[in-house]
This record gives structure tokens, sequence and C-alpha cells, in this order.
């Protein structure tokens, strides 16, 4: 072997062995990524920020937003946590969101983690409430607690109160609270005053606290009022097998009964 | 032990002046960004991922900009421009100048270098130099396809910064794990071998215009010190023995750290311009 062919050969088996072995180094990585993308259910993001997916690309782990929350209920993920090291979540049991004006962690975002073209701040979705357990919730054993509903922010929309008969005890009313995801921010308020051990009101992501419809189904009262009118013309015939003297009015009646042979009272017929 | 004597009689700040103000440097911006949380001093606010100083001005490092980048995100924020304004820095001042005057990991493999000299340790599992920088394709590749910036789960780096500024959790882990692998595995393979923030500098420190220069090296008595403290010997050869026409050290490999010229007895190096 010459020298040259020596050299050659000491590259190519020392570049084979840097690349497999920055490899195994990148498998061992990609599979640590993705056990570490998988947010738990009780960490939230900071309002405005991006869909899960989007926001692991964006989001440079500075902890600007962390630094220009003015009530400090932000932290950054540490590396025995089960959130992406180094980003930016809060947990609403212990500190929420405090909902600024101003938004001041989504200005501080450099790079747009945190949506920028959120300006108000009642748009926001860092989750949503979800009464997670009518068995334990006082609410629901018959007590006026309401504590849930008091301290919620987007007042009377995200929470209201419903009125249940008591039907246990016979004579008093249940003051139900009921969450409507139009309004609710997910701000975590709400997980944080409720007064029990543990919390029977909880922020999750949407992704577990929403259903979903299908796409195949349509709801025939938005429907119609969509399109000004009933969708099935109120006009159109329709031969129905019905009993002779029976007719179907489209309008109001249903099925009635047109110069029945018969009379409305039994007797009669029994009678004649 | 010689030569040993006769540093001791250039005075301990003449030897040692340009670690300590290195040192200095590194601590002294790891203080910028802890006074705001310690005492309410909001001067820089971030972390050397990004950070905000005087609420004005913008510092990001590009590696991580360029991940996401690379992960499907493209931004019109202030990293952008933060981002700039760093390249532009490092590629005048020398790109590795992150290493040996910011990056506090370099505290840590200092000192495991010096451990190992101290404790005589010449074993140690050789390692391309070149790895580095098969790193950075890495982790630039497994962005795209996790869509997610991948590296920043195990970046020591911005790890031990972020721990030191926002709170440490268990990243000390990844700082004893670098230690112990610069100490008792192999000599000087975190900063000089794998790690992948240093090879992007080193790629951004191609076109550096500050340079050390070896203008004196006919006077170099081969003592070796520089070597000794060299984060990244190789480059040293073919400038101290007239291989190269050039009396610079143009491998951007070069930390810019200053270590040599602190060592050398005859005064072969100092610090310039390229041109």
């Amino acid at each position: 072997m010459t020298k040259e062919e020596k050299a050659r050969r000491k590259f190519i088996s020392d570049t084979i062995k840097t690349v497999c072995g920055v490899s195994l180094l990148g498998m061992g990585a990609g599979l640590y990524s993705n056990s570490a993308s998988s947010l738990p259910a009780d960490i939230l993001r900071p309002p405005g920020a991006l869909k899960e997916n989007d926001f692991l690309s964006a989001c440079i782990r500075c902890g600007l937003c962390v630094r220009d929350c003015p009530y400090n209920m932000l932290f950054l993920g540490k590396p025995e946590q089960k959130v992406a090291t180094g980003t930016p979540y809060f947990i609403a049991r212990t500190k929420p969101c405090e909902m600024c004006d101003d938004i001041p962690c989504v200005k501080a975002c450099p790079t747009g983690a945190l949506d920028h073209s959120l300006t108000n701040i009642d748009d926001s979705r860092m989750g949503l409430a979800v009464l997670v357990d009518q068995e334990t919730c006082l609410a629901f054993l018959g007590l006026r607690c309401e504590v849930c509903y008091q301290v919620c922010p987007i007042a009377d929309k995200a929470i209201t109160l419903e009125k249940q008969h008591n039907i246990r005890s016979g004579r008093h009313s249940l003051f139900l609270p009921r969450v409507h995801s139009d309004y609710c921010t997910g701000c975590g308020k709400c997980e944080q005053a409720c007064v029990m051990a543990e919390p029977a009101i909880k922020i999750l992501p949407h992704r577990l606290a929403k259903g979903h419809i299908g796409d195949h189904y349509r709801l025939g009262w938005q429907e119609k009022e969509k399109a000004g009118g009933s969708l099935v013309s109120p006009d159109a015939k329709r031969e129905y097998n019905l009993p002779e003297g029976v007719v179907y009015d489209y309008e109001t009646g249903g099925v009635t009964e047109k110069d029945s042979p018969f009379s409305k009272n039994p007797m009669d017929t029994l009678n004649k | 032990m010689d030569s040993e004597k006769q540093k001791n009689k250039r005075g301990f700040l003449k030897e040692n002046k340009w670690l300590i103000m290195r040192r200095l440097s590194q601590v002294l911006i790891l203080l910028l960004f802890l006074i705001g949380p310690w005492f309410g001093v909001w001067i820089v606010k971030g972390s050397l991922a990004s950070s905000l100083t005087l609420d004005f001005l913008p510092l990001t490092d590009p590696f991580i900009l360029l991940q996401s980048v690379f992960a499907g995100f493209i931004t019109d924020g202030k990293a952008v421009m933060g981002a700039g304004i760093v390249l532009v820095f490092y590629a005048i001042v020398g790109g590795r100048v992150y290493c040996s005057w910011v990056c506090p990991v370099n505290i840590v493999t200092d000192a495991a270098h010096w451990l190992r000299h101290k404790l005589n340790i010449t074993g140690s599992v050789p390692l391309d130099k070149n790895i580095r920088f098969w790193v950075v394709v890495l982790s630039l590749m497994l962005a795209p396809i996790t869509g997610m910036i991948v590296w920043e789960l195990v970046n020591p780096v911005t790890m031990l910064f972020r721990g030191l500024v926002f709170g440490l959790g268990f990243a000390w882990v990844f700082v004893v794990a670098v230690f112990l692998l610069d100490f008792a595995i192999s000599q000087r393979a975190w900063c000089g071998k794998l790690c992948p923030v240093g090879a992007f500098y080193n790629l951004v420190g191609k076109v550096s215009l500050i340079k050390v220069n070896a203008f004196n090296r006919d006077d170099c008595d081969d003592c070796m010190d520089c070597y000794q403290v060299c984060p990244e010997p190789q480059i040293l050869k073919p400038v101290l023995k007239g291989e190269s026409k050039s009396t610079l050290i143009n491998d951007s490999a070069c930390t810019n750290c200053g270590r040599c010229i602190d060592v050398c007895e005859p005064k072969v190096f100092k610090i310039g311009w390229r041109f």
C-alpha cells in the first residue's frame, strides 16, 4: 500500500466512524425529543402561544417572556421536567395567568412563538376550564360555593351559573357552574380558586377538553338560520300513507284528523 | 521547573493578564443577566439564546435561530435583528471569542483540563476535531425531521447559562457530564471536538478581523508552554514552525483567548488586526 492509499483508507474509516457516532447521538436525541415534546395536561403555555408543534420550532428558549411577566407566574422548563427544556409554562393551580391588558409576555417574545397578532387578552386560549368532577363539586352537592364563577375574569360569560332544582332536598336550588368555550381563555383563575383539596374545575388543553362532532354533521337550526329559512320547502307536498281522513299539516299541527267520522268523545261512538 | 521560576519573576498579573480578563468577561456577562433577578436592576433581560439590553438592543444566538428556521418557523420578530448584530460582532472579533470570553461551559472545561494536567492524567480517547461540524449538520437536520429545535433539549451551553439565570434544576447533570468527559475520558473533548455551538461560531469566524499574531516566531524557544495551554493546539504548529508564510493564526478554530500571549516567555504572540 502506498502512503496515499493508507491516508485514503484512514480518511474513509475515520469519516465512517464519525458519521456513525454522530448518527447514534442523533437517534438518541431524536427519540428523546419525541418524549420531551409531549406536553403534560397540567402544563399550560403563556398567552398567544402557537400550537405545541409550531411552538417547539419557534420558541428559542430565551426566557424574555418570563422576565416581562409582572406576576412572575411563568417558568422555564428544566431538564428533569416533562416540559421541553427551556420553554415557558405555568401551572394554573399554583399561579394562574393574570391576563394583563397589554400582554407584556407576548410583546417580549423575539420570535413570535407567542403570537404578536394577539392584542386582546380575552382572545387568548391557553386552555379550557372543564368541570371535571360533578360528583365532588360543592355546587353539585347543593352548596352555594360559586367561587370559580366569582373569580372568573370574563365575568358572567366564560362561567355562568345554571339554576336547577335540587331533587335530593326537594326544596332548594342548585347553582351549577358551566364553562363556555367561546369565552374561556384558560387563564386558570377558577382552578386556583377552587376551594376543594383537589379542584373540581381544571384547565385542560383544548385537545383534551373539547369533543368534535365530526365534519359530516350539520346542525339543522344553524343551517336554517344561515339560509334565512327552512331548507325543507314547506310547500312540498309529500305523499304519506295516512289513514283516511287524516292530514299532515306542514306548518304547525303535524298529524291532524280532518272531518273525522268519529267524535272526540269515545262515548259518542259507543252510543251510536 | 526553570521556566516556572522565570515566569514567576514576570509576576502573576503579567503571566495571567488575558486569562483574568477572560474570566472577568465571562463572570460580568453572567452578572449582567443576574442583577435583574437579584437586585431588580434590569440592564439585560433574557439569556444567551436571546436577550434585550436596556430595553433597546436585541441580541440573539444565530445558531438557535437557524435551527428554528430549519424546523420550519420563519420569524419576523426582533430575533432576526438580534442574530444579525451577533453575527456581525463575531465576524469582526473572531467567532470563537464566544467560546472563550462568553460561554459559561468554557470555565467548566478549562477546570477539567487544569485538573487533568495537575493530576498528570495522560490517557485520552482520541476524537476527531471535525466531529463538531457533523454535530452542527446533525442539529440542523434533526430540526426538520422532528419539527422542533432538538439540540436545545440537550445543549449544555444554553442549559448551564439558562440554569444559572433562571434556576438550575438538574441541568448540572449535563455540566458534570461535560466535566467528566473532558477530565477523565478525552482531553478538551467538549469544546474542541464536539460542541456544535463552538463549531458554528468557528464557521462565522472564517472572516474575522482580529487574530492572534505570532509576529515574533523567530524567538520561539520550543518550550511548548503555548501547546500546553492552547485549547486548539493543532493550530499553532503551522504558524510557529513557519509552515505558513503569514505569522497570523488564521485557523478560525482559534478562540482568541490570548492564553498563549500570557504564557510565552519570549513574547512571540500578540493580538492584532488581520491585515
